[in-house]
C-alpha cells in the first residue's frame, strides 16, 4: 500500500534519452519500480538497456500508452518543452504525472496544472525530487539507500531536506510508507492538504511528517485539514532566518510582504495541534511520541 | 525581474494601452527642455526599482519649466529605499477626476492568473487590501482558455467604476490581459487608471515584474536587467558565476550546501546555535569538488564572514573527492577562517581522513546540528583569543 504509486504502477519516462533521464531510469530500475516504456520524440523505436530490462522507446505518449498500458509518467524533459510534455502525459490518460523540470516559466507551469486537472492526472511538482512507495515503486531522484518500510508518510516541499529527515527516520528505525517531494515552485500540482487526505485514508500509514518552507500558504491550508484528522501529524518549517522579498533557491521560497512568513505557518501549525520540532533532528523522537 | 515605470509605459504601449505624454530625462535642463515641450503643468517622478516614490519625496508636480527644472535637481542624486535616482520621467500632468486601480498578477493559491479591480486607486494597493478588502474585485483567469468578455464584464461592474466608462475600462483591462501573457509578466499594473476632468481614460502609471524563469524566451525585456536594482554587489558577483546565492549583510557565518530546503534549514539551525547567518548559497542536487571550491570564495568575498559551514546531503556523491576539493583550494583562499563540514554520501570514512589529516581548520561533523554548534564554537574562539 502506500499512496499514489506502488506495486500496479507502470511508468512512462519522458525525456529517457537525455543525462538526467537515462541515469534515474537506472535507478529507477533497480529500485523495482515497473518502468514499460520512455518516450522522446525522434528515437521511437529504439531500446533502453539496463540490467536485463529492455525498455521500448516511443515517440509519442499516446503510442507509449496503447502499447504498454502504462499509468504514470515521469518528465526529465528541459524546462522550455516539460509543460508540453506534461500535457501530453494527461492527454494520454496517465493517472499519475511527475514532472521533475526545474525552471519551468510559471504561466505554463499553470496550463500544465490546469490541462492535467481537467484530464484527472495527479500532476507532482513540477521543481521535485519525486515519490517513493518504500518497496514497492520509486519515480523520480531520490536516492534509493535511504528509504526502510514502515508507518510513516512524509510530504516536503524539497529535496535534499526530504532526504535529510527521511535518512533520520531510517537511523531512528522508523520506517517509512509513502515519501513525496512536491516541489519548490509557486504553481505545483499536488499540495500538502491532497496528501494528508491521501494518507489519512491509507491503512499502512500510521503518522504523517510534513516538511514546509516559506512562502505560499499550503502550510496553512493543509493545517485546517489536520484539526479533522485522526492520524497525528508532525511538522517542520524551513526558512525561519530567510529576508523578505527575496528567493530562496526554491521560486516559491520567498516571503512577500506579510505573506508566506515562517511565523504565520507554525502558528497555524500550533494550533492545528501538529508536533513542531525546531531543528530537523527533533523528528524522529517526536514521531516516537505519537507512534 | 524589475523593471523601471517608462519602461513598462513603453511595453504596455506597444500592447495599445493609452498612458500620458512622458518622456526619460537624466539631468535637470533635459527636464526643462520637455516641460517647455510639453507646455504646461507636468510631473517629474523618480525611475527606481522600489515602491512609495511619492513617500520619500521622488515624485513631484512643476508648473513652468524653471520650476520643473528645481524639482529635478532635487530628485536626481537623491536615495530611495538605497538606491540612487540617476533618471527621472517628465510627464503631462493631467487633469484627474477620478483614480482607479487595475492590475494582472498571479495567483498562487488558485492557481490561476487574477485580475484585480478597484475604484480605489491612486494609493498602495496592498494598504486597500488590507483595510478596506471590500472595495477590491479579483477575477481569476484560466490562461488555457484565456480571458472571456463577461470576466472582464464581471470585473467593471462589480468593482464601482463609472460604467458609462465600461466600454474603455473593458479595453484596457483586454488590452493589459494580451500585455501580462506575452511578456510572461509575473506581474502587471496600472495605478492609477484615470478618468479625466475631459472624460478621457488613461493610465498615468505603469509597473511590471517578470518571470525570471521565462526571460529565455523574453530576449528583450531580459536586456532591461539592471545590475544593482534588487542584488547587491556580492549577489551581482555570485549570479555571473552561475550561483544561487542571497546575501543576508552582518552576519558572521557563510553557509552553503546542496538544495534550496536543505541550505535555508542549515541557517535556520545556524541561528539557533547562536551563529547569524551571512548568505544563503545553494550549490546545487549533486555536490562536485569545483562546485564546493566556487562557492567558498563567493562565501568568503564579504569580510563580515568569520567561518563557513558546509552541508551536502548527498545520495551518491563521492565524498572523498569533495573534501580532497576543499582542502586543494584552501591554501588558494584570500582569507583563512575555520571551516566546518558535514558530508554524506560516498566513502564518508576517508573524507573524514582527508579533511582531518589536512592539517587546516577544516573539522568533520556527521549532523547538521553537531555542525553548526561547532562553527560557532570555533567562530567565538577566534573572536576571543583576537
Amino acid at each position: 500500500m502506500g499512496i499514489i504509486v506502488g506495486n500496479d504502477t507502470r511508468l512512462v519516462v519522458q525525456g529517457i534519452t537525455g543525462n538526467d533521464g537515462s541515469f534515474h531510469t537506472q535507478r529507477m530500475l533497480e529500485y523495482g519500480t515497473n518502468v514499460v516504456a520512455g518516450v522522446t520524440p525522434g528515437k521511437g523505436g529504439q531500446v533502453f538497456e539496463h540490467d536485463g530490462h529492455s525498455i521500448p522507446i516511443f515517440n509519442t505518449m499516446i503510442e507509449a500508452a496503447e502499447e504498454t498500458g502504462a499509468n504514470a509518467s515521469c518528465v526529465f524533459v528541459p524546462p522550455a518543452f516539460a509543460a508540453d510534455a506534461v500535457c501530453e502525459a494527461a492527454s494520454a490518460g496517465m493517472d499519475v504525472i511527475v514532472a521533475i523540470t526545474e525552471g519551468i516559466p510559471v504561466l505554463d507551469s499553470i496550463k500544465q496544472y490546469q490541462f492535467a486537472s481537467r484530464f484527472g492526472s495527479v500532476l507532482i511538482g513540477p521543481n521535485c525530487p519525486g515519490i517513493v512507495t518504500v518497496g514497492e515503486c520509486k519515480v523520480g531522484i531520490m536516492p534509493a539507500k535511504i528509504f526502510t518500510p514502515g508507518p510513516v508518510g512524509l510530504i516536503s516541499r524539497s529535496g535534499t531536506l526530504t532526504y535529510e529527515v527521511v535518512n533520520a527516520l531510517s537511523e531512528a528505525g522508523i520506517g517509512q510508507s509513502t515519501c513525496i517531494g512536491i516541489g519548490g515552485d509557486p504553481m505545483i500540482g499536488t499540495t500538502f492538504l491532497d496528501l494528508l487526505v491521501e494518507f489519512e485514508a491509507d491503512p499502512k500509514t500510521e503518522c504523517v511528517v510534513v516538511v514546509g518552507e516559506i512562502g505560499g500558504s499550503d502550510e496553512e491550508d493543509a493545517a485546517e485539514f489536520v484539526k479533522e484528522m485522526s492520524k497525528p501529524v508532525v511538522g517542520f518549517i524551513s526558512g525561519r532566518t530567510a529576508p523578505q522579498g527575496k528567493r530562496m533557491g526554491h521560486a516559491g521560497a520567498i516571503v512577500s510582504g506579510n505573506k508566506g512568513t515562517a511565523d504565520s505557518k507554525v502558528a497555524a501549525f500550533k494550533e492545528a495541534g501538529i508536533k513542531l520540532a525546531d531543528i530537523t533532528m527533533q523528528i524522529p523522537d517526536l514521531v516516537k511520541s505519537v507512534l | 525581474m524589475k523593471i523601471h515605470e517608462y519602461q513598462a509605459r513603453e511595453i504596455m504601449s506597444k500592447f495599445g494601452i493609452p498612458t500620458n505624454h512622458g518622456e526619460l530625462a537624466r539631468t535637470p535642463e533635459e527636464v526643462k527642455a520637455i516641460a517647455e515641450k510639453i507646455g504646461r503643468m507636468v510631473v517629474v517622478k523618480a525611475q527606481v526599482h522600489a515602491g512609495g516614490r511619492g513617500k520619500a519625496g521622488g515624485v513631484k508636480l512643476a508648473k513652468t519649466p524653471d520650476e520643473a527644472f528645481a524639482v529635478a535637481q532635487n530628485i536626481l542624486g537623491m536615495e530611495i529605499k538605497g538606491l540612487t535616482v540617476d533618471r527621472v520621467l517628465v510627464a503631462d500632468a493631467v487633469d484627474i477626476e477620478t483614480e482607479y486601480y487595475l492590475g494582472f498578477t498571479l495567483n498562487r493559491e488558485d492557481k490561476s492568473v487574477v485580475l484585480i479591480i478597484s475604484a480605489a486607486g491612486g494609493v498602495d494597493i496592498e494598504e486597500v487590501a488590507a483595510s478596506t478588502p471590500e472595495k477590491i474585485t479579483k477575477v481569476n483567469i484560466d490562461p488555457t482558455v484565456g480571458i472571456q468578455d463577461y470576466e472582464i464584464r464581471q470585473a467593471v461592474y462589480m468593482s464601482g467604476v463609472d460604467t458609462s466608462k465600461a466600454r474603455a475600462i473593458a479595453s484596457f483591462i483586454d488590452k493589459l490581459y494580451d500585455c501580462f501573457m506575452a511578456t510572461d509578466a509575473e506581474m502587471a499594473e496600472i495605478n492609477p487608471l484615470v478618468i479625466t476632468k475631459q472624460g478621457e481614460v488613461v493610465a498615468i502609471d505603469a509597473k511590471m515584474n517578470f518571470d525570471d524563469n521565462a526571460l529565455y524566451r523574453q530576449k528583450e525585456i531580459a536586456e532591461l536587467r539592471e545590475a544593482g536594482s534588487e542584488l547587491d554587489e556580492y549577489e551581482v558577483q555570485a549570479k555571473e558565476e552561475g550561483l544561487t546565492y542571497v546575501h543576508l549583510p552582518g552576519g558572521n557565518v557563510g553557509i552553503c550546501g546542496n538544495g534550496a530546503g536543505l541550505v535555508m534549514t542549515t541557517m535556520d539551525v545556524v541561528k539557533r546555535a547562536g551563529g547569524t547567518p551571512n548568505n544563503f548559497l545553494d550549490f546545487g542536487g549533486s555536490a562536485t569538488a569545483e562546485g564546493v571550491q566556487k562557492a567558498l570564495i563567493a562565501v568568503l568575498r564579504d569580510p563580515d564572514v568569520k567561518g563557513i559551514f558546509i552541508n551536502v546531503f548527498g545520495g551518491i556523491t563521492r565524498t572523498d573527492l569533495v573534501a580532497q576539493g576543499i582542502v586543494d583550494v584552501y591554501d588558494k583562499l584570500e582569507r583563512k577562517v575555520p571551516i566546518v563540514i558535514r558530508l554524506t554520501g560516498t566513502r564518508e570514512e576517508l573524507a573524514k581522513e582527508i579533511l582531518e589529516g589536512s592539517n587546516k581548520p577544516l573539522v568533520f561533523v556527521d549532523s547538521m546540528w553537531a555542525g553548526a554548534q561547532k562553527i560557532v564554537e570555533l567562530i567565538n574562539a577566534e573572536a576571543a583569543g583576537a
